[in-house]
């Protein structure tokens, strides 16, 4: 039990170290989020407010309707950048000397998981700082609800992470991870629009958002905002991290990862 | 924070007994009811075609509604909903006010160019005064001498002596005047002026223009900026002035006559009530349908409740 926390507390602080050491990752971060809020939501700022869909009690300008899903994009992005490096571990070396702990490989991936997590929810806070400062704040409570639906959907989106590094090679590839698994995530979920809008323009494109568990992520993080629980999200989202987790570990299973490795 | 500050000022000003807000939907004939403690529409009565302006008699024991498609002022028992009788008020009268004697109201006739005088309780009219054309904006003097009525066409604040009730005075305002009060103690005339985008100060004593209010929401055309009904706070420390299709109530300085602040309602928000303490502010949206409460201490909006089709006038009850 000591040498499981004190492999979890090596890798997060690995992690942590890594990600504090990397200023101009912190900085890119924090920047994609903000250039959403103030440039693209700028734009979409108008004489309308959206129309009241839960949580929402009135009418809300586009800003505010966008910075949860933009707390969901640092989590996504956050996410699959860790997938990154766990590719870079493994082209460098340092995950083969990470996978032969006599600590069970379930629990490495675990804390190489919660360690990301935290790194992400850190940036979420300091991103939520940064929109209050810009103007678009919550209820202070909301704050500190947020927190387990930031840790429940950081997991869910890091074990995504996990499990597609388990198929990339190679650091190249990882490109390809940026067009067909992060931009569809993003762009087709209720993080930008809400989505009855979505509905406006195709059911089928509404039905796609709303399959995403990406969606369930943002609005279990929109309702946290709130103050208010939104039961069904949470189901999804929990549910997705499961089979998110289950596929990193059978993709990391040590039989078939190394056939993987050798082929 | 500021919300978090505006749900608790809203949870300790829900006063005790259910005071309630009446709002009149233009498109559905009817008036909704809506609960200040919960904050929902409690109560939906059906009145005569076209309700606008509305206003309880000084003691609240009877509700004026103006009709407009049924050319009455229609009045109503507010316990039990029931139409009591019908004021003779001209064509198509659109807003109207209760003089401070609680008996004369003054009804502006949009069709007929004219201010009607009614007493309430020999239901008679006492006087119709010809104004500029299309009549609508109504307000008395707090000391009762005064009666304004705003043309939308003339563009003219008309100044009626309530004694003789004769025009004494008329003064140019902006395009399509709407709606007029008076502040400080009756020595200042505010008229907004819908098409214009502003309002237009008076000194009373004078009638002479004092000062201008022009308003810029960010990120909105001008031309959607269309300043309509507007109320003031508690000591009359700001200015609520609801700005048709922006879609924004802006918070006035009445000292400095400056804008400071904008704050998101429903679409197309006309006219606005307070509840008792001057705490909540209730604005109705007519295109969206619905009435958008706003916390006055943190100018924060809390809460959007849906009533009828096109929401017009508000008006208070203890």
């Amino acid at each position: 039990m000591k040498a499981a926390l004190t492999a979890l507390r090596a890798i997060v602080i690995r992690e942590a170290l890594r990600f504090v050491r990397q200023r101009s990752r912190f900085v890119a971060a924090l920047v994609r989020p903000l250039v959403w809020l103030v440039v693209f939501a700028a734009g979409f700022r108008a004489a309308l407010g959206l129309s009241i869909t839960p949580p929402y009690q009135t009418y809300i300008t586009y800003e505010i309707y966008i910075v949860p899903g933009l707390c969901g994009m640092i989590l996504l992005f956050n996410g699959m950048q860790s997938s990154l490096s766990l590719v870079y571990d493994r082209e460098m070396g340092s995950m083969r000397l990470l996978l032969t702990s006599p600590l069970p490989r379930w629990w490495l991936l675990i804390c190489r998981l919660l360690a990301s997590t935290v790194i992400s929810v850190l940036q979420v806070y300091t991103f939520l700082i940064v929109a209050a400062l810009y103007g678009i704040d919550f209820p202070l409570m909301g704050y500190l609800y947020a927190l387990p639906a930031l840790i429940v959907g950081g997991v869910m989106l890091g074990a995504l992470g996990l499990a597609l590094s388990s198929t990339i090679k190679q650091l190249e590839n990882f490109a390809g991870v940026m067009n067909f698994v992060i931009f569809p995530m993003f762009f087709l979920s209720s993080a930008l629009y809400p989505l009855w809008k979505m509905a406006e323009s195709s059911v089928l494109l509404r039905d796609i958002c709303a399959a995403n568990p990406f969606t369930d992520a943002v609005e279990l993080i929109r309702f946290a905002l709130y103050g208010a629980f939104n039961a069904p999200a949470l189901g999804w989202t929990v549910l997705a991290g499961a089979v998110f987790i289950g596929l990193a570990l059978w993709g990391y299973d040590p039989a078939r990862g190394m056939k993987r490795q050798k082929g | 924070m500021k919300h978090a500050l505006a749900l608790a000022a809203t949870l300790c000003a829900a006063p005790a007994l259910a005071d309630e807000i009446w709002v009149s939907n233009e498109k559905d004939d009817t008036l909704s009811v809506i609960d200040i403690e919960t904050l929902e529409v409690v109560r939906t009565i059906e009145v005569g075609e076209r309700p606008r302006g509305i206003t309880f008699s000084k003691d609240y024991s009877v509700l004026y509604i103006c009709a407009s498609d049924s050319d009455a002022v229609q009045v109503m028992d507010p316990e039990t909903g029931e139409i009591l009788h019908d004021l003779p008020s001209g064509e198509d009268p659109e807003q109207f006010v209760l003089h401070p004697n609680n008996r004369h109201l003054y009804i502006a006739n949009e069709d007929d160019a004219i201010t009607t005088v009614v007493d309430t309780e020999t239901r008679e009219v006492i006087a119709q005064i010809d104004v500029g054309i299309e009549p609508e904006g109504m307000a008395v003097s707090p000391d009762g001498k005064i009666a304004i009525t705003t043309s939308e066409t003339t563009n003219m604040a008309h100044w009626i002596d309530t004694e003789t009730r004769e025009l004494f005075a008329n003064t140019l305002v902006d395009s399509r005047p709407r709606h007029a009060e008076f502040i400080k103690g009756g020595s200042e005339l505010w008229v907004s002026s819908e098409i214009g985008g502003t309002i237009t100060v008076f000194d009373v004593a004078t009638q002479a223009e004092k000062a201008k209010i022009n308003f810029d929401v960010k990120g909105v055309h001008p031309d959607r900026v269309q300043p309509v009904g507007f109320e003031f706070s508690a000591e009359e420390a700001t200015a609520f002035v609801a700005l048709g299709p922006s879609n924004h109530v802006a918070a006035v300085n009445p000292e400095t006559y400056e804008v400071e602040e904008y704050i998101l309602v429903g679409r197309r928000v006309w006219h606005m009530e307070f509840n008792a303490d001057r705490s909540l502010l209730f604005t109705t949206n007519g295109v969206s349908g619905d009435v958008t409460v706003i916390d006055v201490a943190s100018r924060e909006p809390v809460k959007t409740i849906k009533v009828g089709r096109f929401p017009w006038g508000a008006a208070f009850r203890p």
